[in-house]
């Protein structure tokens, strides 16, 4: 295995007197597809809350690329390359497909004059839309750019969340139920995407559609009530007694 | 339906840059027709227009409803009125002076503030407001609760400040200058990135910008114009008042803003320049012109509930082609 992206450490976080997440520790390692799996209310998006940096754990480390992240805010994570999406989609809904990209393309640009600039216009930097444009055709949704966002079908929706991600270009992509409402023919086609993604970058994958994620994932985490049951490959995963009693019982 | 960014449109400018021309001349055609007291109102206007502006920035771009905007406006005329008082006349030392005093309060409240939201924010910055309008009518040697008043009009090299049609022209250049200053803002990058917080603070965040700094500074830039307001205002009436920090004048500017157009860049200009006009017009013919006020106010929410800057866009949109 190669060396690790990601390594979550020991990591805790309480509600009030609800654990919901009880010393997990797991790494994902650069390149691989990691699925985080587990049923409703195990923790998983919990924990993708203290990744990304929405939260801050009561106890444990992110270690992101050698680099203790654990007490950095969300936007600084991005800027060292982890990126996420929602499960309930987060986009810009009265904003263009056009102006949504540009904006995460825009945000990569890290130098404190780049967002802050306050003279020349926007719609003049041929380079950023062009860019933005070359993303969204990408996932499919080239021609479209003058579209609002929040007009957009459900499926489409689900397909910008994730370009929003991507176009920060990080070495990490957390996506969160990048699949959640979507039909047969969508999930399909968010199915091809990641695996076509997943030859540029390392991903963190909470999906609950089990045929996806043993389609997609080189190694699996499975969490159950906030703990880690096992980390392993899908087969090994398939095969654990615990997992098969908590999670994978109660599937089929 | 439109997308929610603001977007330079030449009409509009053309528009903005042919009003300005007119009000330019208004001086001299207010001395032709012996109308020499409405230039001194109209100066007045201007000044409410370019307070109003720069909360609309703060409130339209920034999506931060500040209910303290006050704070700045008044500290920018006791800045200049203090000034005086300790002998400094100079518009070139006390007028950046006022900027320079309303960005530092900015920087302090707003860095406080705007760790809340919504209605919290709402509160703490009235709060900090009224805690700067106690501590102006407490202080005896700023003459309490009667203000402080100024000796004469600040010197403004070769201009005669106390010529009522050269300070409005002062007055004009000023909002002048303040509104190219916010057409470039908005339209560039940082003015998009703000746009975009308003529209979606957790993404953004996800998408790597340091969403308070942004605000924090936002805040800041339309203190700072408020803060050159106050000092026009401190002039105009050579008064500072205590009732320029008040919470009704933060109520005031907000109503104008609403009026006019959140989020329209001539939104707060436009919303001052109808609640002054209105007030003045209808004080004439009735000593209720509060209520009749409030009338107008109801007819305008109704007709145009995005104000009146978005409705004459809307009217505009409809000649214009659709990209």
């Amino acid at each position: 295995m190669s060396e690790s992206l990601l390594v979550i450490d020991g990591v805790s976080r309480h509600f009030g007197g609800v654990t919901a997440l009880a010393e997990v520790s797991f790494s994902v390692a650069a390149g691989e597809v990691h699925a985080l799996i587990g049923p409703n209310g195990a923790g998983k998006t919990t924990l993708i809350h203290q990744i990304s940096g929405a939260q801050r754990p009561d106890a444990g480390r992110i270690v992101f690329s050698g680099e203790d992240l654990t007490a950095l805010p969300m936007h600084t994570r991005v800027q060292r390359g982890m990126a996420r999406s929602w499960q309930i989609t987060n986009v810009f809904n009265r904003l263009t497909l056009l102006d949504n990209v540009v904006l995460a393309v825009k945000g990569r640009q890290r130098d404190w004059g780049s967002g802050f600039r306050f003279w020349q216009p926007v719609d003049d930097e041929q380079a950023l839309i062009d860019e933005a444009r070359g993303w969204l055709a990408e996932v499919g949704l080239g021609g479209r750019e003058r579209t609002l966002a929040g007009s957009l079908a459900h499926g489409e929706q689900r397909q910008l969340e994730v370009v929003l991600a991507l176009a920060t270009k990080p070495k990490l992509l957390l996506l969160d139920e990048p699949m959640a409402g979507t039909g047969p023919e969508e999930s399909e086609r968010m199915v091809a995407l990641i695996g076509k993604l997943a030859r540029h970058v390392t991903i963190l994958l909470v999906e609950h559609d089990m045929d996806a994620v043993f389609r997609l994932a080189d190694r699996i985490s499975v969490l159950v009530g906030g703990r880690l049951v096992c980390t392993g490959l899908p087969d090994e995963v398939r095969a654990h007694p615990e997992v098969r009693r908590a999670y994978l019982g109660e599937a089929a | 339906m439109n997308s929610a960014i603001y977007r330079q449109s030449t009409r509009r400018r053309l528009l903005a840059a042919g009003v300005f021309t007119l009000l330019a001349l208004l001086p001299p055609a207010l001395q032709a027709f012996g109308q020499e007291f409405y230039i001194s109102f109209a100066a007045r206007v201007l000044i409410f227009a370019l307070v109003a502006t720069s909360l609309n920035f703060v409130v339209g771009f920034g999506g931060m409803v500040a209910f303290g905007h006050a704070a700045f406006f008044g500290a920018g005329a006791y800045t200049v009125a203090v000034l005086m008082e300790m002998g400094i006349a100079s518009a070139f030392v006390s007028w950046p002076a006022a900027i320079a005093v309303a960005v530092l309060l900015a920087h302090g409240i707003g860095f406080v503030s705007l760790r809340t939201r919504g209605v919290y924010f709402i509160m703490i910055t009235l709060a900090f407001a009224q805690m700067l309008y106690y501590l102006a009518i407490s202080m005896k040697t700023w003459g309490g609760d009667d203000g402080l008043s100024l000796a004469t009009r600040s010197g403004f090299g070769p201009l005669d400040l106390k010529h009522d049609p050269t300070f409005y022209w002062v007055a004009l250049a000023s909002l002048g200058l303040c509104l190219y200053l916010l057409d470039r803002i908005t339209h560039a990058r940082f003015g998009r990135v703000l746009q975009a917080i308003r529209e979606n603070e957790s993404r953004m965040e996800g998408l790597g910008y340091p969403v308070l700094g942004y605000k924090l500074l936002c805040f800041v830039i339309g203190a700072a114009m408020a803060g050159l307001a106050g000092a026009l205002i401190a002039n105009h009436g050579q008064l500072a008042s205590p009732n320029l920090l008040q919470w009704t004048q933060s109520g005031t500017l907000l109503v104008m803003v609403i009026v006019g157009g959140v989020g329209a860049l001539y939104g707060g200009a436009v919303g001052a320049v109808v609640l002054l006009l209105a007030e003045e017009v209808l004080a004439h013919y009735t000593t209720h012109w509060h209520a009749a006020l409030g009338l107008i106010l109801l007819l305008v929410v109704f007709r145009a509930p995005k104000g009146i800057a978005a409705w004459v866009h809307g009217l505009f949109a409809r000649g214009e082609k659709h990209e």
